[in-house]
């Protein structure tokens, strides 16, 4: 196996700190490892007290876990930052038309862009949202697009996140731990702000609410319940934003107007940040036997009552198939080209990739298109030569539920491991908020470190950790 | 054929449900084949009815109901003229290409039984394998030769790949289950819900049918439990995916227990007498 390099955004490589990190670079010579300990220990006892954990589903010991936090900020540029910036908000506008189209005129599927069995087969498209329109043409108020970076200026889209992406509350929480924890190093920085996410949020939601609604708009954010892994985040949200946090039973539709309880009785809700998928929004529109959500809220949604955010059936935009064709949907709605580079993926039901893919079964990682968490994968540098045949079996058989993509050199940033400082491989979930009056990304985002050395996997359920993301001004 | 027709449905809640909203697709629409001459929903309770149509291009009434609802009454009542079409379905109101209806659902989700049933359908061409299919469907099932669609709706039932494993189920799982294997084997399918009135008696029943798309010819009603096309016995209703697109009547509240009856008479045709005594 041909030993991989990567790019590491503290040195470049090179002996020296970029300018951006000279002064973390400084930080880390000046600091004992004891004292990084003894800061370690600290940040963990500040998440204990806040209680900010996650549960894994199907874990043995399913109790509640503290995600890593590593005490060493990743920096980044605002020059860098800001191409970042660009190239999300294009690519959020590019879905938003993409969602108004295939719910509406489907004009990019006469224009044969895409196969029309990725959308009408799509799992994840709403045949019960077409001919609708979501209010202001927004379908996707929140998206978190995950970005892994392989060089200088080279950012690459892994995954774009549609539905109901989670991860910002850490973002906010290790913020606020970073600056009780190392005051010094942050104030010698110019960072970005990210506190004021929620408010941004609130702005949001509210500039979404049905028109001709008169009043402040009233919102609430409605969870599965405690049992859901991300629980801590919707509490957290629900109390940083003011609003209600509700569970489906909380809530009720007559006459396609949605109500809230209260101790001073019903009170009609106009905007619902839902953290629940669309199968278990209503008993009535889909899952029948879902008793976590509203009967009639689908009802009273297209009847313009209130709004969803995300709006249902957001997911078709940001599965793996389609994922493959978004340089050609930024192109198709908006007559760019992407700023943001998708990592090149073949797609198995062209016959050509396919036969390239077969024959660099070692070299590729190949997944599922309808998959997610790791599941239905092959990592071909990792994989035994029985799991490739296996592999090229499942292709033969069936090409159209595969993609592949090569091994990504994932950037490393310096983390404070047990061995001491170390760098390892990260990637980076930026929010992006639109609302009526356009978008914006929080500068920042949740970076996640695959804490252990080599590994690729930055996921929460495999050990992966986090740190805080800078954004500050150029040196 | 002229029909006239009265479906009640009663549903019972224990205890009275509080906050029920409910979703009825309960009129037909007009195509070729059959035309609707009059029709009417009545609700036994202080609603409004909200009309509408849902993406599929069936006709829906929603109801909302605050108060604690013991029982909730339903009617659907009127006159429609059948023709027999040969199953074949034209001028439907159809908001999809018929590709839409190759998705999978939770009901028509195939396993590999149902897999390896369908891919022993044989025929020349796509017409012949969906006869041959239907015929196929039937016999698994055991349908004795005078079987009648039974007097109550059936629920949605457990989905193809269950009904298919007890070779028994309702109307709608033997839907499920052509539907399931129309689409392995390449073809649009789905599930129609209506009633099925006999020429002979003045008898009528709910029921459930399949219905595949050919190219070149269009969407064709196919009928597993009774063997046959649908012809001017069957009055169209709604369609979808699966029987629960499909669905009468869907209700959900405050956890309560619902039980259902649903009752079809074929109601004397005063209008059309009237009419020949002229």
């Amino acid at each position: 196996m041909v030993e991989q390099t990567f790019w590491d955004e503290m040195t470049s490589d090179g002996a020296d700190a970029r300018a951006v990190y000279a002064r973390v670079d400084q930080w880390l010579r000046d600091t004992p490892p004891d004292v990084l300990a003894a800061r370690r220990s600290q940040a963990e006892l500040l998440f204990r007290r806040i209680g900010i954990t996650f549960a894994v589903y199907g874990a043995k010991d399913a109790g509640e876990r503290l995600i890593p936090f590593d005490i060493i900020p990743r920096v980044i540029g605002q020059s860098e930052w800001s191409l970042l910036e660009k190239g999300l908000i294009q690519r959020v506008k590019a879905i938003n038309a993409f969602l108004t189209d295939i719910y509406g005129a489907r004009e990019i599927l006469r224009a044969g862009l895409i196969p029309s069995d990725l959308v009408y087969r799509n799992p994840h498209f709403r045949p019960e949202m077409a001919g609708r329109r979501a209010p202001h043409d927004i379908w996707v108020h929140i998206a978190g697009i995950d970005i892994v970076r392989t060089g200088e200026s080279d950012f690459y889209v892994l995954e774009d996140n549609a539905r109901t992406p989670s991860g910002v509350s850490y973002m906010l929480e290790n913020r606020e731990v970073m600056m009780r924890l190392l005051p010094d190093l942050f104030g010698a920085h110019r960072v970005a702000p990210v506190e004021n996410y929620t408010d941004l949020l609130l702005n949001c939601l509210r500039s979404v609410a049905p028109i001709g609604s008169s009043r402040e708009p009233v919102v609430a954010l409605l969870t599965p319940g405690q049992y859901n892994s991300a629980y801590y985040e919707h509490s957290f949200l629900a109390d940083r934003l003011g609003v209600e946090l509700v569970e489906g039973h909380d809530l009720s539709v007559r006459d396609d107007v949605v109500y809230m309880r209260t101790t001073q009785g019903p009170k009609r809700v106009d905007v619902i940040y839902r953290r629940i998928d669309d199968d278990y929004l209503d008993p009535l529109a889909f899952r029948a036997d879902s008793a976590l959500g509203v009967p009639g809220l689908v009802n009273a949604y297209n009847a313009g009552n209130v709004t969803l955010s995300n709006a249902i059936g957001t997911g078709v935009a940001d599965d793996k198939a389609m994922y493959t064709y978004m340089p050609e949907i930024v192109r198709f709605y908006l007559g760019e080209e992407a700023i943001l580079k998708n990592v090149p993926t073949w797609r198995c039901r062209e016959a050509d990739a396919l036969k390239y893919v077969l024959e660099h079964l070692g070299e590729l990682v190949v997944k599922e298109v309808n998959g997610s968490g790791g599941y239905g994968m092959l990592v071909g540098p990792h994989a035994t030569r029985a799991e490739i045949e296996d592999f090229r079996a499942k292709l033969t058989e069936a090409p159209d539920n595969y993609i592949a993509q090569p091994t990504l050199s994932l950037s490393t940033c310096p983390a404070f491991v047990e061995s001491g400082v170390a760098p390892r491989h990260v990637d980076l979930r930026p929010f992006v908020l639109t609302g009526a009056d356009g978008s914006r990304v929080v500068p920042g985002g949740l970076t996640r470190v695959a804490m252990r050395a080599g590994s690729l996997v930055v996921n929460s359920s495999q050990g992966g950790g986090t740190k805080d993301t800078w954004i500050i001004e150029d040196a | 054929m002229r029909i006239h027709i009265r479906h009640e449905i009663v549903q019972t809640f224990t205890p009275p449900a509080k906050g029920l909203n409910a979703i009825m697709r309960l009129t037909p629409r007009s195509h070729e084949g059959q035309h609707v001459i009059d029709w009417r929903v009545e609700i036994d309770a202080d609603c409004r009815l909200r009309n509408s149509d849902d993406s599929f291009g069936n006709l829906t009434q929603a109801i909302s109901l605050a108060g604690p609802t013991g029982q909730l009454r339903i009617a659907a009542e009127g006159v429609v003229e059948t023709f027999d079409a040969a199953g074949i379905v034209r001028n439907s109101a159809e908001r999809f290409p018929p590709e839409l209806f190759l998705r999978e659902t939770l009901l028509t989700t195939p396993d590999a039984a149902l897999r390896a049933f369908a891919s022993d359908v044989e025929g020349s061409d796509a017409i012949e394998r969906l006869h041959a299919l239907l015929v196929r469907v039937s016999e698994r099932f055991e349908v004795p030769e005078d079987a009648k669609p039974t007097k109550h709706a059936a629920g949605a039932g457990p989905g193809a790949a269950h009904a298919f494993a007890a070779s028994a189920g309702s109307a709608h799982d033997l839907a499920h289950v052509f539907v399931a294997c129309a689409r392995l084997m390449g073809a649009p399918a789905r599930v129609v819900s209506g009633h099925y009135v006999s020429e002979d008696e003045a008898s009528a029943a709910c029921h459930a049918w399949a219905e595949a798309h050919v190219e070149g010819v269009g969407w064709i009603g196919f009928d597993p439990l009774l063997g046959i096309c649908p012809h001017e016995s069957h009055v169209r209703i709604a369609c979808g995916l699966d029987a629960l697109d499909a669905a009468p009547l869907r209700t959900a509240g405050a956890s309560a227990v619902v039980d259902t009856t649903s009752i079809l008479v074929r109601m004397a045709d005063r209008q059309m007498q009237g009419q020949r005594q002229q």
